[in-house]
């Protein structure tokens, strides 16, 4: 078994996803080769040499991989998989843009959110929101997987020795071009690798008193997520959204507040290890998936929680 | 300019599905079924920019089985000018799916093709991109925001860190996301007017597409439940107990 791995980054450091992938690419057992794409980004080839368990790093550098364009990207990973069994992407809003057009490209099906590794050519994925779970097999030559981080610990960031190939850029596609961004900035954790996060959801009413939902994340040290219904209604941006349209997390605490519990939500939240449930009606759906309920209004309860994590235990 | 819309018939976002006692797929008998409401947004976008005067005509397609038929009305209720159904009885893949509208957009020639970024049965989120592939267009996947400028396609897109600004030269494949517009609902003089719009049947054999699944669900099961929690009575208990049960805090 030959699997590349393609490493998401900001030409800085691995994305914490990548490591996930990672430890799916090991239950698949096999030679495990990192593809780092980028711009100016030899850091993060390096960082990428040090995961143990990677037997090499290929390192393709040129000013249009800077942006994870998919038009530039996918000839590149179709030359580098020529040689592969495997080609894996974390299935982030990054390896979902890139990998199915690898997998057109390659003339083979590409396996969405996997989950669980059964064997070299079965893998476990969610479908109609989770709510029901597929075990797929697949009889094509080259198997293109993207990975959902929360079913794999990450695997260490250190103490691997892979060596370090250049590997010749692909001429720009010149189909698309990167123009701006406007990413939120926040010294909260990043929502997929928070260990705690708070949730608000409509209940929470406006922009203005989602603070008390912050001030309460920041007493935790958590990062704080949203329903659909929140991020749609102007709360806050759109990067917050939990669910089977947005980001999927399992923390080891998932505060929800104000939030019904829409099975799309839920989706997103359900497999966090603790859940609490902050909500005024005592008939809303998250109350079913909720180690702890507390049935109050959230404009009293939150501050309260808030103030009671100063007291001493 | 001419905008293709594949519209995918799934079972309605509202209806919590069952999986099937002989593991083999989710219950469908006697379920609702709408367009995918990722699609939907795309029927709307298209029209947007017909009323804006960025375009001229709206196909919109499906493949799939004749009840298909039922949601493309409801696109030419909305909308669309025309309806094409590539008729197949089997499973449709994302791979084959693609190769189908690649063949359609082959035929129809469009400046711009509209998805929708997910079908929320099967959660792939690949056909778009995988047509784009197919056709060698660009691809403004996940958008949030389209714009019609000197050169192109402006796109805004939803990412995991916020949004992105791309420049996309036509003709382009777009997925859309949630944020993009909010879909109409259709007047009942419309849907007696989409009566009268032309609907083709196309036999997917006949067009000579491979649609042969390339995945074999082996089981379909049903997620572990978790198990039920308790209500607890104030702040204080709450806290006591996530601090000496679980110990999270
Ligand atoms: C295709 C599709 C994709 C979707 N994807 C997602 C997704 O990824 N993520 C997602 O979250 N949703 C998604 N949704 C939307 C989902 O169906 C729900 O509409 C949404 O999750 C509802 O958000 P909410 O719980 O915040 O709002 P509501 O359902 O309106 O619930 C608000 C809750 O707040 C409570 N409340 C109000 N005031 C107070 C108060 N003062 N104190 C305490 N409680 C209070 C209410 O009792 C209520 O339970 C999707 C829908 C579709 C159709
Ligand atoms: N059978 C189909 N017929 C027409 N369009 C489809 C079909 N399947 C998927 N699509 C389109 O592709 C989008 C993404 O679907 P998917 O890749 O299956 O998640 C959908 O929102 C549709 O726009």
């Amino acid at each position: 078994m030959a699997i590349l791995v393609v490493a998401e980054h900001d030409q800085h450091k691995l994305r914490p996803a990548t490591l996930c992938v990672v430890t799916a690419a090991m239950r698949i057992g096999g030679e495990i080769t990192l593809l780092v794409a980028g711009k100016d980004c030899s850091a993060v080839a390096q960082a990428a040499a040090r995961v143990p368990g990677v037997k090499r790093v290929l390192h393709a550098d040129a000013p249009h991989y800077e942006h994870g364009l998919a038009e530039d990207l996918a000839p590149l990973i179709v030359r580098a998989a020529a040689s592969m069994t495997h080609v894996l992407a974390p299935a982030t809003t990054f390896g979902k843009n890139v990998l199915p057009r690898v997998a057109a490209l390659l003339d083979v099906a590409q396996i969405s959110d996997v989950m669980r590794v059964e064997s070299a050519d079965t893998f476990v994925r969610p479908i109609y929101a989770g709510n029901a779970l597929a075990t797929v097999q697949s009889s094509d030559a080259i198997k293109v997987l993207t990975v959902r981080a929360t079913g794999f610990d990450a695997a260490p960031d250190a103490g691997g020795n892979a060596a370090v190939e250049a590997l010749e850029a692909a001429p720009p596609s010149g189909l698309s071009t990167f123009e701006r961004q406007e990413l939120t900035k926040s010294e909260r954790p990043e929502l997929t690798a928070a260990k705690i996060i708070v949730s608000g959801g409509r209940g929470v009413g406006s922009a203005e008193n989602f603070k008390i939902i912050d001030a309460l994340a920041d007493r935790l040290g958590a990062a704080v997520g949203a329903s659909r219904a929140a991020v749609d209604a102007g709360f806050v941006p759109n990067d917050y959204q939990v669910g089977q349209t947005g980001k999927i997390v399992a923390p080891d605490l998932y505060i929800a507040i104000g939030i019904s519990g829409a099975i799309q939500h839920l989706a997103g939240m359900k497999d966090s290890k603790v859940i609490v449930a902050i909500n005024k009606d005592p008939e809303a759906p998250i109350f079913e998936v909720a180690d702890y309920g507390l049935v109050a209004d959230l404009f009293q309860a939150v501050p309260e929680l808030t103030a009671a994590l100063d007291k001493p235990a | 300019m001419k905008i293709l819309v594949p519209i995918k018939r799934v079972v309605d976002a509202n209806v919590r599905v069952r999986v099937k006692s002989d593991r083999t797929g989710v219950e469908l008998a006697n379920i609702k079924m709408a367009m995918n409401p990722f699609c939907e947004i795309a029927v709307e976008e298209a029209i947007r920019l017909q009323e804006a005067g960025a375009a001229k005509e709206i196909v919109a397609v499906s493949v799939g089985g004749p009840q298909c038929q039922d949601i493309l009305r409801t696109a030419l209720a909305m909308g669309a000018d025309r309806a094409i159904l590539v008729e197949t009885d089997g499973e449709t893949q994302p791979l084959g799916v693609a190769k189908a509208l690649q063949t359609i957009a082959a035929r129809e020639k469009p400046d711009l093709i509209i998805l929708g970024k997910q079908a929320i049965d099967d959660d792939n989120n690949q056909t778009g991109q995988m047509l784009a592939a197919l056709l060698g267009w660009a691809q403004g996947t996940f958008a949030s925001k389209v714009e019609r400028a000197e050169g192109g396609l402006r796109v805004t897109r939803e990412v995991d860190g916020g949004l992105e600004t791309l420049m996309l030269k036509l003709p382009a494949v777009v997925t859309t996301d949630l944020r993009l517009n909010e879909p109409r609902y259709v007047k009942l003089p419309n849907i007696m007017k989409a009566r009268k719009k032309p609907l083709e049947v196309l036999k997917a054999a006949d067009l000579g597409v491979d649609l042969t699944p390339r995945l074999k669900v082996l089981k379909v099961d049903e997620p572990a439940a978790r198990v039920g929690g308790i209500k607890v009575e104030s702040v204080p208990d709450l806290v006591h107990r996530l601090r000496n049960e679980k110990k999270v805090i």
